[in-house]
């Protein structure tokens, strides 16, 4: 993976909404099939976000909680 | 230049429902656009619904303002995390089947709280100027992205400060909106508004609700299939909340102004809130959900643990004297469970300067009501 197509969201210590916000603010003007990690403390992010991509075209492909973190990967859509 | 949204001229023809059952229909050559306000509850996913089933092109617009009540600040506290965790705006796009902004007004709200032009309401809610206010950023994201015009949720005499007869005009006009606001509940009741008049939408489709009853909302959900949503019991707003609106009074007048952080309305949903001097208060973790919330906090704030016996994480807002941190100490002893034992030990950190009191927790009685926030 090119590091330079890669974008992480550090959304620890945000409820949500917040996390989708700086999600949405992140992949504003990212081109379609760019990786973005977000990784967060809330778990309403393991909803949240996924009900963000699936409005918004882009696509999960990744979502795992390692202890009190949670970490979301996806694909941004066209 | 092509002229796009609302600036773009858009033929209009007469169409003729086979049916007659809504008189004719006028149609124009392109699909107009609506920015529709959803909160996450019932009614602005109905208004959304019935101009959606207009063939009109809906986006939703949430916005937030940091005293939103979210199933997620309800989960900070363990007890209530068997309720779904979901964001009620989010899933209400996704039901419509619209996409969903969401809209960061944290800075620019701090205006609307702290000097309401119309008055708060009952507690320091501010609705009538919230109300203005994101209609006016709907308008101002309405002219940006090229949308035609306006939808909310309102119904008329629904809520006593900021939807009745009279203030209905006031929100269209103080927004900027004026007859691009469209309020598809209860627009049979107001005068026609610029898209009903230029046949973008049928206005024999809308409808005429009235009052507080919620029956009307409840029978057209049923009938549009949208049987599931958000009944939040207190609104969508903390501020309208009596406890959570004398804490923040109670913040001001601590400070000796109307202001205020993010990290500060954040902390007024949690934990008990105990001011035992004007000059500092705890806040005192009531259970696990609520101690790990703080854990992110406590780099910020002077704080105190209980190390002999197992106790809350309590943070100190203010400027605590070594005197103070001692009442302190004695008060967090007094919710930890050694609260009968003769002594407690209590770390402190403050200043990032850790220290070890001793101390004898604080009886019952000893704790004033007027403390309690």
């Amino acid at each position: 993976m090119d590091a330079v197509s890669r974008i992480v969201v550090d959304a620890r210590g945000l409820l949500c909404p917040l996390p989708v916000i700086r999600l949405q603010d992140a992949v504003k003007n990212l081109p379609p099939d760019t990786e973005v990690e977000l990784i967060g403390t809330d778990p309403g992010v393991m909803q949240d976000i996924p009900a963000w991509c699936r409005i918004n075209g882009h696509r999960i492909l990744e979502s795992r909680s390692d202890g009190n973190q949670y970490h979301i990967k996806l694909k941004t859509g066209r | 230049m092509k002229k796009e949204g609302h600036d773009a001229p858009a033929r209009k023809y007469r169409y003729n429902c086979p049916s007659q059952r809504h008189g004719p229909i006028f149609m124009t050559d392109r699909t107009h656009k609506a920015v529709a306000l959803i909160s996450g509850g019932l009614d602005s996913m109905l208004a959304a619904k019935v101009i959606l089933d207009q063939g009109i092109h809906v986006e939703g617009i949430n916005f937030f303002t940091g005293f939103c009540v979210e199933g997620h600040t309800h989960a900070i506290r363990k007890r209530d995390q068997a309720k779904p965790k979901r964001n009620n705006a989010l899933w209400v796009a996704e039901r419509l089947g619209i996409k969903l902004h969401i809209i960061d007004i944290i800075e620019e709200y701090k205006d609307v709280v702290i000097n309401p032009r119309h008055g708060y309401g009952a507690n320091l809610n501010p609705c009538l100027d919230c109300k203005i206010f994101m209609v006016g950023k709907a308008r101002q994201w309405m002219m940006e992205n090229g949308f035609d015009f306006i939808i909310t949720g309102e119904v008329i005499g629904q809520r006593p400060k900021s939807q009745r007869k009279d203030t209905m005009p006031v929100v269209a006009r103080e927004s900027g909106a004026d007859d691009r606001l469209l309020r598809p509940l209860c627009a049979r009741n107001l005068p026609p508004t610029l898209p009903e008049r230029e046949g973008w939408v049928d206005r024999e489709r809308l409808h005429g609700f009235s009052g507080r009853t919620r029956k009307p909302q409840m029978e057209l959900a049923k009938r549009l299939g949208l049987e599931d949503y958000a009944q939040p019991a207190g609104g969508c707003c903390f501020l309208t909340d009596e406890n959570y609106s004398r804490k923040l009074a109670d913040l001001w007048r601590a400070r000796g102004e109307k202001r205020y952080e993010l990290d500060d309305i954040m902390l007024l949903k949690v934990g008990r809130h105990i001011r035992p001097r004007p000059h500092f208060k705890l806040i005192v973790a009531r259970e696990e959900g609520e101690g790990r919330f703080l854990q992110g906090y406590k780099n910020r704030y002077p704080h105190l643990q209980t190390v002999s016996h197992g106790g809350p994480l309590t943070l100190v807002d203010g400027r605590p004297s070594p005197q103070d941190m001692e009442l302190a100490a004695r008060i967090v002893a007094r919710y930890s469970q050694g609260r009968n034992a003769e002594t407690v030990e209590v770390k402190t950190v403050y200043g990032g300067e850790e220290g070890l009191l001793a101390v004898t927790p604080l009886k019952p009685h000893e704790i004033p009501p007027e403390w309690m926030l």
